[in-house]
């Protein structure tokens, strides 16, 4: 039962991380109709948001180390820690939490500009010419990020207070002896906070109105006089910076390496098959149950079973999808059957 | 229309200049045996590759993964039988063939975005498996080699056991240097005549149909997912084949083969040099294979010599830029080619080819058939990129 | 001696009846039209004869086989070919190359790994391509990319793509839509020029001057019903169909 729990919870974290993910590109795709093979790049990038802020508040100053008499011996510390002591210290312990400041106009920005720079030249064109250029994309970006940053992943702590377990067991009545890590709790939390943000904004704003009914139904929405394009943008813009913070959050969990984009978009885009393609639930939906049904997988006690069972599970719950229920499990049918 | 003549005479140009490469090669500093013999094996790679994306519109995202089975069977065979390269070739391709079928059957069954993922997925499958599961038979990250005490019945049956690690062998020519480069050249100059003669065929003429309107051709009362699943399974023998011959040349074979990034290599090998054309996918192959060598050999101390004639502040600017998509960025300017080629010429060369020809020629020939030429199967289009039934898919939306 | 028969046939999406009990049936060598305001029905009559729909329940029997359940490329190698209300062509291929693809279907059936021979060097093929290219009066233009043509040269080329199969039974789904008049005048002529090799036809259609030149029955859908059935005279004055046309709620 522990057990259980546990690969539960070890899932959802994922989980959330394949959901945020899915939830832009299905934005992406149903409102835009755009095939977005660089999401998986943003995620990346808003994971290297969070190194960037971390170097950037830890600059620092060369100072004699007093410790060291009998030669002189020099250490670094952050002129955070310097000017502001335990508190400087403390800003830097919450590096990552705080690099959300950065992420959130850096991937707009980012966002904003490749709309408007590519992304709506290829609203007419093929969903193959779409694929093309975004992978190429997703190859530039990751390419420039392995120059700056080197190919070794980064580990990203998490805030002190936050990198011990919760006492998981207590909480539900279970018995002592079950533990999460913190943050991968508060990233599962991050990450519902999200989603909900996002859908409430859909739900609640006549912005969201408009591309709701766009997504339905592109061509009635233009007939009613509503230039739909206007606002792609800003959906672009959204998916992006929904990704980037997945991304930031994810660190401490997995530290970041510039090809960590791509695992993760090949296992959203099935995310999204699975989900069915232009559903925004369906998305969120099945990035939790493949997140949980990976986690299982990797069970010891199902690895003897089938082994290499968990590297491959979502891929065979995809194809096995793909071929009983095209549209997933909460697509809209006919749309991209074939 | 073009005449039986006119193929002979292309297959005869082609081949000449295939087999004399180390000729003219030799001014681009390209002439050595180990970069000739690359060009010929990712040639075959994308001329297959070519006959699923190009004729028929299908657009994979796994095939690097028939690449590795390749190179994996031919290892096998060298290990196991005999350090011929004959049967490992053939074995290769047998069980690519059998690899693409299984795959195929299952991926066709959708099309568009769908046959997309599903064909990355399954790429991701086998290279995770190979790093995994299957490290009985792939050897996992060291990659599979061929070693001293390897069985190979065959040879041990026909001249006694060894006491040395042997090389790859055409019946007992070696198959290193230009030998080597001639063994993948002739078979380049074959599959390029087979590919050839799919393009001329009723087979071919389905396979552009389902590219240009797979909806229609099924009322025509043709079974697209045949047409599309035999394609299908000859670029992944093509692919094959190549992955075999990698293995001759250098007998190690390593997953990493098999990564998605080697499957984007060849669209854009293909995409490069023209997709749907006959020789544009070997020219898309030899640019990129060119290329890198160039820039991936390429460091700051040559890029110094490179702008030493520019003032100082400014080449190290220049230096620094260019910095980036060298050496280990070749990723990188593999990426932004890409990007560049779909944004503005997404026919690729063979595109840039029509279009220059027609420019010099001064006709409006859009509307002629001329426009096919000799080399296209395919006509002018507004995108040159493959995408086909996945119009009648966009017209779900 | 009916060709085409079709029995009971219901349809629902998601609880809305698109079909009610609808019979039909088409003589051999009869040109029968199937007309009624928008939403009757009539394009999803027409999708379960073709394949891409299966009725709930009911029969679509051609020639004595159940059309329901195949797949459309055993349907028209069953011997039926329908033109689609927006021309449905290879864009990107010449005319000559638009014909020759059913005219190999034809041959070949509906898979043949033939990958050696040259597809342009047969005669026969050739000959039956420009023989169908001319009776739409297109042959001019078998080296034109099919794209660039108009509307109605489209819808010709899609013709001679289903004439060349010598079909049993033409499906016309408003094969005029869209069209000028001068466009809809030829292709009633062409179409009554097919006639004359008593190719059965049943044509769906909005232009009354279409259905009233060709037809010699025609039968009347609203709402998913057969109102009427019956030759053009009875139709003209039946009242049930002024009613539906003219005074009749619209879905």
């Amino acid at each position: 039962m522990e057990a259980v729990l546990l690969q539960l919870l070890n899932g959802v974290d994922k989980g959330g991380a394949y959901a945020l993910i899915a939830l832009g590109l299905t934005l992406i795709f149903g409102t835009l109709g755009v095939v977005n093979f660089a999401h998986g790049a943003f995620f990346m990038l808003g994971a290297f948001c969070a190194v960037t802020m971390h170097k950037l508040l830890t600059i620092s100053k060369q100072v004699k180390d007093e410790s060291v008499t009998f030669f002189d011996s020099y250490k670094e510390i952050p002129y955070l820690e310097l000017w502001l002591g335990d508190t400087g210290a403390r800003i830097i312990d919450y590096a990552v939490p705080i690099a959300i400041l950065l992420a959130i106009p850096m991937m707009l920005v980012l966002g904003i500009a490749l709309e408007r720079g590519l992304i709506r030249h290829f609203y007419r064109r093929t969903h193959a010419d779409q694929i093309l250029v975004t992978f190429g994309l997703a190859i530039v970006l990751q390419e420039v990020v392995k120059a700056y940053f080197g190919a070794n992943p980064i580990p990203m702590p998490a805030p002190e207070a936050f990198s011990g377990s919760a006492a998981v067991g207590e909480w539900l009545g279970l018995g002592g002896g079950i533990y999460y890590p913190w943050w991968r709790l508060i990233y599962f939390l991050f990450s519902l906070a999200l989603i909900a943000a996002v859908f409430a904004f859909l739900q609640y704003t006549t912005f969201g109105m408009v591309v709701r009914a766009g997504m339905r139904d592109r061509e009635t929405v233009g007939l009613f006089g509503i230039n739909i394009e206007r606002r792609f943008t800003i959906v672009f813009g959204i998916a992006v910076v929904v990704a980037g913070l997945a991304g930031l959050m994810y660190t401490p969990v997995l530290p970041p390496d510039y090809h960590m984009g791509m695992e993760f978009l090949v296992l959203s885009f099935v995310v999204v098959v699975v989900g069915g393609m232009g559903s925004l639930v369906g998305a969120v939906v099945a990035g939790f149950l493949l997140g949980i049904l990976q986690s299982f997988a990797s069970m010891n006690e199902i690895k003897d079973l089938i082994p290499g069972i968990d590297q491959i599970i979502i891929y065979l719950v995809a194809v096995i999808i793909l071929l009983v229920r095209p549209r997933g499990l909460m697509g809209r049918q006919g749309l991209m059957e074939t | 229309m073009t005449s039986a003549r006119s193929d002979l005479l292309l297959l005869a140009a082609f081949a000449a200049a295939v087999l004399a490469m180390p000729l003219w090669m030799a001014p681009f500093g390209a002439a050595y045996p180990d970069l000739l013999q690359r060009f010929a094996i990712y040639g075959i790679f994308a001329i297959g590759f070519n006959i699923l994306f190009g004729f028929t519109g299908y657009l994979s995202f796994g095939h690097a993964a028939f690449l590795g089975v390749g190179s994996y069977t031919a290892v096998w065979s060298f290990k196991l039988l005999t350090m011929n390269v004959l049967p490992a070739v053939l074995l290769a391709m047998v069980v690519s063939g059998l690899f693409a079928l299984a795959i195929g059957y299952v991926s066709l069954r959708r099309s568009g975005i769908y046959f997309a993922i599903l064909t990355l997925a399954f790429a991701q499958m086998c290279y995770n498996l190979a790093y995994s599961v299957l490290t009985p038979l792939t050897n996992g990250e060291t990659g599979l080699q061929i070693t001293r005490t390897d069985p190979r019945i065959i040879d041990t049956w026909v001249s006694g056991p060894s006491s040395m690690i042997p090389s790859t062998t055409l019946f007992g020519i070696p198959m290193s240097g230009y030998t080597g480069f001639y063994f993948c050249a002739v078979l380049l100059v074959a599959a390029f005549y087979l590919s050839l003669r799919i393009a001329r065929s009723p087979f071919g003429a389905m396979l552009r149909a389902i590219k240009s309107n797979q909806n229609r051709l099924n009322f025509t009362g043709v079974h697209s997912r045949p047409y599309a699943l035999a394609a299908f399974v000859i670029s992944g023998v093509y692919a094959g084949l190549a992955g075999a011959l990698l293995a001759c040349t250098d007998p190690l074979a390593g997953a990493e083969r098999m990564q998605w990034t080697a499957s984007g290599e060849v669209v854009l090998m293909t995409i490069l040099g023209g997709a749907g054309s006959l020789v544009g996918p070997f020219v898309g192959a030899v640019v990129i294979k060119y290329f890198e060598n160039i820039f991936s050999s390429f460091n700051a101390g040559t890029l110094h010599s490179v702008f030493g004639f520019l003032p100082d502040g400014l080449e190290n600017a220049v230096v620094t830029v260019a910095g980036l998509f060298v050496g280990d960025g070749w990723h990188l300017t593999l990426g932004a080619l890409f990007m560049l080629l779909v944004i503005f010429m997404p026919g690729g060369i063979a595109e840039g080819a029509r279009r220059g020809a027609r420019a010099l020629r001064g006709r409006r020939a859009a509307r002629r058939s001329g426009a096919h030429g000799a080399h296209a199967t395919h006509g002018p289009r507004a995108h040159g990129v493959a995408s086909s039934a996945h119009a009648a898919a966009q017209r779900a939306e | 001696m009916a060709l085409l028969q079709v029995q009971m046939v219901n349809k629902s999406f998601s609880g809305l009846r698109a079909l009610s009990d609808v019979n039909l049936s088409v003589e051999e060598g009869s040109v029968h039209a199937i007309i009624g305001p928008n939403g009757a029905g009539k394009s999803t009559l027409l999708n379960c004869f073709v394949g891409r729909l299966v009725p709930d329940t009911g029969t679509v029997h051609f020639g004595g086989r159940s059309l329901v359940g195949l797949a459309p490329h055993e349907i028209n190698q069953a011997g039926v070919a329908r033109v689609f209300q927006t021309p449905e062509i290879f864009a990107d291929l010449t005319l000559a190359q638009n014909v020759m693809i059913p005219t190999l279907a034809r041959r070949d059936g509906a898979f043949s790994l033939n990958a050696w021979a040259r597809a342009d060097g047969q005669r026969d093929i050739r000959e039956r391509v420009d023989a169908a290219l001319e009776d739409v009066g297109l042959a001019h233009a078998r080296d034109v990319i099919a794209g660039t043509l108009s509307r109605g040269d489209k819808r010709r080329l899609e013709l001679a793509m289903c004439l060349v199969q010598e079909p049993k039974l033409l499906l016309l789904d408003e094969p005029t839509a869209g069209m000028s008049r001068a466009d809809t005048e030829r292709t009633i002529e062409l179409l009554q020029r097919i006639g004359r090799r008593s190719i059965t036809k049943v044509i769906i259609e909005h232009d009354m001057q279409v259905v009233f030149t060709l037809a010699q029955r025609i039968t009347v859908l609203a709402q998913g019903t057969v109102i009427a059935e019956g030759d053009p005279a009875s139709i003209k004055g039946d009242p049930r169909v002024q009613e539906a046309y003219l005074g009749g709620t619209v879905q």
